[in-house]
């Protein structure tokens, strides 16, 4: 097989791509229409608010494919991918402050507002770049991948994995959100970085910013997609489920397992990246609650609601349990985390595949041929 | 009433008799009125040169109220009354009229207007003698303890005219704790003086002001006594730096207790099963919960209610931990992964129900008498009593586990399905009841762990959430299904936690921690101490 020429357009070709594709844009399409041609009063007018909302969704679903890449397709359930989304966040949040310029409430040409209030006289060192827009989107995606390199590289080459690897990653997220907690870390302390005007010379409270931001999020989401899927139906791929099915069986054959887990994990953590950078400027703040660790428990959630190692399905659970939440915190906050909690037991007991096994078994009774996407087994116990 | 008449004679005669008696007490305590009257009127009557002479002479006439006299004079509330001449104590001298005691017989007198009142005034050198003079008083009195605090008091504070009084207080001094003081009250004043030979009997004493008295010796003109007093001051520093090391250990101890009674629970599911229970904090928040309401219900009782929230505890988080191995775990055999999540569900659950079953705000739990207060060491260290406790209990319950593991029928059986779960089956053993029985344990344990942090810190909602990322840290430092890994892991954890406090503060220091632990990892994947041979292949 000709890898080299076909890795990136066998995607196209399948059927549940193509699908998804077309539904994502088709959305797109219809919430800008609406949200442009449509005067306020029609019962169909989608607001700027409601854009935003959605661009946030967007967001989170394609931190949820990112966290489906490494769980569904390699076995590792990383409790701690809200770790990667924050630093992509603050990588995004940190260009916007530099932004400001001297439009802040002290008016201090060079340093942030907080800084100011904290007394520094100086920029510290990591600060610096940030005012450059090609550094600070470069920075979005090293900073979480090189993390997850140093990370995963400890990790996976002792071969720590299962439940202590989940532990691990979530100590790791824990950590950084205490230390993101501190105003001597720079990154604005409890308060974080907020108070946002403008992203390449684009008004942040304008609503073609806001509208532009929702469509740069779904297009993200759609080449993010086409990413992950390029990467589990090539070869890479095949390794990678063979890695979560029999990781010893894998190693005997003769594959280095630890580099697929490393290159997999990594391309997640930037995707991640990707996606907190891009929620930031529609939310207006990032702070180090983004790191805590139920945040990162909760992506999982999305995942293994929609389905895991189906990509789409990951897309379905983020959108749908978030917007759960936003009708919920609205009309009965208390009830939220019940809810909450209950779904993480009713999913894993009676729904491990999740929505998205739910719709593949309506698929099958209808017509006979198999699915193309491979479905997780449960691990062997003989596997070490 | 009718009193027959042989008895009515009786009743008289003792009337009789007892007249003299009550005429003699009456007439003693007017000669008692008339000293004291007469003491305060010299004192009245004296200028500020001749006053000390007059404070003198009330402290010699031994009388019982003279240390309330003297202390009213210092305080500016002992005063006369202009009409009467009366010598009366004001008990708060604010606003325009002030309520009044007689200083001779303590009775109330009402309220009197500040202006028909006449302050017995004292100027700033008779202020000095008086504290001396009322310090002194109270090292006479038969209370051991007030006369410690007393002595206590003293140090520093001693001046020229109290040497005398003091050596004589010294010599009848049956209390070793009191001369001690003394002694080094005395060595001070000395040493203050520029004398020499007081610099021994002040070396190696912890006492702040004995400290500060040689630190200013030690930069004196006089070379001599500054070598001898820097070199003592040397051994006390590090008398003080041997002090705080062992109170960085008893805290890090301290910490690491709590840390084992929150993993060991967690490490005996994790080891049997492979189970993770993220619901693990929720069941110590349960058992935390339990020593609340056991006060609610025996209100004035805390010591009793905590003695009975032990099995209390033991028995409200077994259950509920039993509830979640039947509701959840036992649907989810051979998925760990997905164990973790379905747990952490229940755990959201746990916390919302309290939240909104009871509060969501920090529940008070009384800490009974016995647990307060601190177990002296020696002046430079103190070890509070309810860490202590703590630090017992959680070797206790570390014990009791053994025990159970190793000498009982369950803990054979629990050892049997950790180690080969398919041959002890075969063997006739029951693994699901095992897993049942463990699964009731392990969250016994973790209610115990609850009504222990009780006593520690805040009962609210969140108190499980802030440990179990540290327990877990605990069971996979430690390696899993052992639990003297645990023990050692989470005393170790919590003693270099407290270690690295004061050098980086509290956060830095956890996440050093975290840190640590990730990089130990590498090298030792399955903790401090492995599960060897075939049981490793889990």
């Amino acid at each position: 097989m000709h890898c080299s020429s076909s890795w990136l357009t066998r995607p196209f070709r399948e059927r549940a791509t193509q699908c998804f594709l077309g539904i994502l844009l088709a959305a797109l399409a219809v919430v800008t229409l609406f949200n442009l041609t449509l005067p306020a009063e029609h019962p169909l007018h989608v607001s700027t608010y409601t854009v935003t909302l959605l661009g946030k969704y967007l967001s989170y679903a394609l931190l949820a494919v990112a966290v489906d890449l490494v769980w569904g397709y390699l076995g590792i359930l990383s409790l701690g991918h809200g770790a990667f989304f924050a630093l992509g966040g603050y990588a995004m949040g940190m260009y916007l402050m530099r932004q400001i310029g001297d439009r802040g409430t002290y008016g201090d040409p060079l340093l942030p507002d907080f800084m100011v209030f904290l007394d520094w006289d100086a920029l510290p060192w990591y600060w610096l770049g940030f005012d450059m827009a090609w550094f600070a989107f470069l920075m979005v995606l090293l900073a979480p991948g090189l993390l997850a390199l140093v990370f995963g590289f400890l990790a996976f080459r002792s071969r720590v994995t299962g439940v202590y690897l989940s532990i691990i990653t979530q100590a790791l997220t824990f950590a950084l959100m205490l230390a993101f907690f501190r105003n001597e870390m720079g990154f604005g302390g409890n308060n974080g970085l907020t108070d946002f005007k403008e992203l390449l010379g684009f008004d942040l409270r304008s609503d073609a910013t806001r509208l532009g931001l929702f469509l740069a999020t779904g297009m993200a989401l759609a080449v993010g997609y086409v990413l992950c899927r390029a990467i589990v139906s090539s070869k890479l791929g095949r390794v990678c489920v063979a890695t979560r099915d029999a990781e010893a069986r894998t190693r005997f054959l003769g594959y280095r397992v630890e580099r697929f887990q490393l290159f997999v994990f990594v391309v997640s953590a930037m995707l991640a990246g990707v996606a907190g950078a891009l929620y930031v400027p529609q939310v207006g703040i990032i702070n180090p609650s983004e790191f805590s660790p139920i945040f990162s428990i909760e992506i999982v959630l999305w995942v293994a609601l929609g389905g895991r190692a189906t990509l789409y399905g990951a897309v379905i659970g983020a959108i749908l349990v978030n917007y759960a939440k936003t009708v919920f915190t609205g009309v009965m906050p208390d009830a939220w985390l019940f809810a909450l909690g209950g779904m993480f037991v009713l999913v894993t007991v009676l729904l491990p595949k999740g929505i998205a096994g739910l719709l593949a078994y309506r698929l099958r009774r209808r017509r006979p041929p198999p699915s193309s996407s491979p479905e997780p087994t449960a691990p062997r116990e003989a596997s070490a | 009433m009718k009193i027959p008449p042989c008895l009515r004679w009786l009743l008289a005669l003792c009337l009789l008799a007892c007249l003299p008696l009550a005429v003699h007490a009456q007439a003693q305590a007017q000669a008692q009125d008339d000293t004291g009257q007469s003491l305060l009127a010299s004192l009245d009557a004296a200028s500020y040169a001749r006053m000390d002479g007059a404070i003198e002479a009330i402290v010699a006439s031994g009388d019982e109220r003279s240390r309330g006299w003297l202390e009213a004079l210092l305080g500016g509330k002992l005063q006369r009354h202009k009409e009467t001449g009366r010598f009366v104590v004001v008990l708060e001298n604010r606003g325009r009229n002030w309520p009044v005691v007689d200083a001779l017989t303590g009775e109330a007198l009402g309220e009197m207007s500040r202006r028909e009142l006449d302050r017995i005034g004292i100027n700033n050198a008779l202020r000095g003698q008086l504290q001396s003079v009322l310090a002194v008083l109270d090292l006479r009195v038969d209370d051991v303890g007030a006369r410690r605090e007393a002595a206590r008091d003293l140090l520093g504070r001693v001046d020229e005219a109290m040497v005398v009084p003091l050596q004589g207080l010294l010599e009848d001094e049956a209390d070793a704790e009191v001369s001690r003081l003394l002694a080094q009250g005395l060595a001070i004043h000395r040493l203050e003086q520029g004398d020499a030979a007081a610099i021994e009997s002040l070396a190696g004493s912890l006492n702040p002001e004995a400290r500060a008295a040689l630190s200013s010796a030690a930069r004196s003109d006089d070379p001599a006594l500054a070598e001898a007093a820097s070199s003592a001051l040397a051994d006390i520093e590090q008398k003080l730096r041997l002090n705080s090391g062992l109170e960085t250990l008893y805290f890090g101890l301290s910490l690491g207790s709590v840390l084992v009674l929150a993993a060991i629970g967690l490490a005996i599911t994790f080891g049997v099963m492979g189970v993770i229970n993220m619901a693990h904090g929720e069941l110590m928040m349960l058992g935390a919960y339990t020593t609340w309401a056991m006060q609610q219900l025996l209100p004035g009782q805390s010591g009793l209610a905590l003695v009975l929230s032990i099995p209390a505890g033991f028995l409200v988080a077994a259950l509920a931990g039993i509830a979640i191995e039947r509701g959840v775990i036992q649907f989810l055999k051979g998925r760990p992964l997905e164990t973790l999540l379905a747990t952490f569900g229940v755990s959201l659950i746990l916390q919302q129900l309290v939240r909104t079953g009871i509060s969501p705000l920090n529940r008070t739990v009384v800490s009974p008498e016995w647990m307060s207060g601190s177990l002296m060491i020696n002046e430079g260290l103190s070890l509070t009593l309810n860490r202590l406790y703590v630090l017992g209990f959680a070797l206790l319950v570390f014990a009791g586990l053994m025990l159970v593991m190793r000498r009982t029928r369950l803990g054979l059986e629990v050892r049997a399905v950790t180690q080969n779960r398919a041959m002890a089956r075969s063997m006739g053993i029951r693994a699901t009841r095992v897993d049942i029985m463990t699964f009731a344990l392990g969250s016994g344990v973790a209610g115990l762990a609850g009504v222990a942090l009780s006593q520690l810190t805040n009962v609210g909602p969140n108190l499980g959430q802030n440990y179990i990322i540290d327990s877990f840290m605990v069971v996979v430092f430690g390696g899993v299904g052992n639990l003297w890994g645990t023990l050692v892991a989470g005393l170790s954890l919590g003693v270099i936690n407290q270690v690295l406090e004061p050098w980086a503060g509290a956060v830095l220091a956890k996440i050093l921690v975290l840190v640590f632990i990730i990089l130990f990892i590498q090298k030792r994947p399955r903790g401090l101490f492995p599960q060897k041979g075939r049981a490793a292949e889990g």
